[in-house]
């Protein structure tokens, strides 16, 4: 049975919601246009902290392949599609790049990121936005968040790679990531 | 911002999975009772995932969606019947699905416990056959060991005063070709002789050989089912004296004993 994304308004895009109600209901079309509408962020953010484009297309791989088996996994009430994703994808590619195991219990956060990014007009706005704010940043604090997000470095980690003080580290990672979020809502 | 200002920073780095050891244990433990701070971490993850954003790089290579498509084609589920967005009376679902998943899986166990009492009464049954075949058969074999064996004591009993004479029984059952025939007080054999049962058809057809035999000391000798032609009924038995290496196609030589049954002495 497919619902939604082939009834659906064709003047608008079938939300996240629709795509995974109807992957829900083994519906591999909409499974094609949640993997064209993400898929783009999956791959950059693993290939980023991978810097290996077959490993990265593993992780993709994997994720969708994830949300195939167990659409039910993604709930909306914790979050948007596109932020969830992104929490899955870096855990994912920090644990390959560790060589780890997967850790179960990350597709259980609750991420709230406002506004809904299913559309590709909202990707680029926020996109533009937050590399904007990325680019206004001091480098010592931008390079604190890049550390922390894409290699996985805990603040101690940093601080010791820096030489900066412990409590710089955190003021600085904090006040960087509220900074992403005013951005986003200016 | 989180209510709790002595735990800002920490949550920050709890959002972005880079607090630690103690620190990251203390702040669990105030997360648990306080709702401003989890709704704050919410944020802040929501502001970490912002970071993904900032990654530019190249789009994911084609193959990796036909990679993908290929999986999916490979893999097909079953639909769940879901007809509307998971709002929380679709999330009722799952209790209701884990307790008819419950109730499935005690039907199959009471289904499995049926099953095995009663392949276990089966077993028992054919245990208490096999039993009582393997009784009757060590019964039977006991007789036939105790007619076969040369050490088992056999006496002839006849009249008071009157002389042993040679004699023999033979039973068969024709529908098994089963025969048992015991000899006793038969003369000592001459040289290059030997005794042969022949079994005489009630069809009047020719004598059938049944089997040489040499006798003991006392002239005892049994024979326990010799090969046989099937379907044969039998008017009579008799034991004949013949050449110990001749042919026994019909006898030749004299009877010695005859049975007493139809055609005695023909």
């Amino acid at each position: 049975m497919k619902i939604g994304v082939a009834s659906a308004d064709s003047n608008a895009i079938p939300s996240d919601l629709a795509l995974v109600t109807a992957i829900r209901s083994a519906d591999q079309s909409a499974m094609a246009t949640l993997y064209d509408r993400y898929s783009s962020i999956v791959y950059a953010v693993a290939l980023r902290v991978l810097q290996d484009t077959a490993a990265a297309e593993d992780v993709l791989q994997d994720i969708f392949m994830q949300l195939w088996r167990n659409p039910g996994a993604f709930d909306a009430t914790r979050g948007n599609m596109a932020a969830w994703l992104a929490v899955i994808a870096r855990h994912r590619a920090i644990d390959a790049l560790r060589k780890r195991r997967p850790q179960d219990d990350i597709e259980d956060v609750i991420v709230s990121v406002e506004p809904d990014l299913a559309s590709e007009a909202d990707r680029s706005r926020a996109m533009e936005k937050v590399r904007g704010a990325m680019q206004t940043m001091a480098p010592p604090q931008r390079s604190a968040l890049e550390m922390a997000y894409f290699e996985g470095l805990t603040h101690v980690e940093i601080a010791e790679k820096t030489g900066e003080p412990l409590g710089t580290i955190k003021t600085r990672i904090r006040t960087g990531l509220l900074s992403l979020r005013k951005a986003l809502a200016a | 911002m989180s209510a709790h200002e002595q735990f800002a920073e920490d949550l920050a780095l709890y959002a972005l999975g880079s607090l630690e050891g103690d620190e990251r244990q203390a702040l669990e433990t105030h997360l648990d009772g306080c709702a401003a701070c989890r709704r704050e971490l919410e944020l802040l993850r929501g502001d970490v995932s912002l970071l993904a954003l900032t990654a530019a790089g190249p789009k994911p290579p084609v193959r990796a969606r036909q990679r993908l498509m290929s999986a999916i084609a490979a893999e097909p589920r079953l639909p769940v019947v879901v007809a509307t967005p998971p709002d929380r009376s679709q999330r009722s679902w799952w209790p209701t699905l884990a307790w008819v998943a419950v109730a499935a899986l005690v039907l199959a166990c009471i289904g499995l416990l049926r099953q095995n009492s009663a392949l276990q009464q089966n077993l028992a049954s054919l245990q208490a056959r096999f039993s009582e075949q393997g009784s009757k058969l060590d019964q039977a074999n006991d007789v036939v060991a105790t007619l076969l064996d040369p050490e088992a004591t056999k006496i002839e009993l006849v009249a008071a005063g009157s002389k042993p004479q040679p004699r023999g029984k033979a039973i068969y059952q024709r529908r098994n070709r089963n025969l048992i025939f015991i000899a006793s007080n038969l003369p000592p054999l001459p040289a290059e002789k030997i005794y042969e049962l022949w079994l005489f058809p009630a069809n009047g057809g020719a004598p059938i050989a049944a089997g040489l035999f040499k006798p003991d000391q006392r002239g005892s000798a049994t024979l326990v089912n010799p090969p046989l032609p099937e379907g044969v009924t039998a008017k009579n038995f008799v034991v004949t004296l013949e050449p110990e290496s001749g042919s026994h196609e019909a006898p030749r030589g004299t009877p010695v004993i005859v049975g007493l049954g139809e055609g005695v002495g023909e």
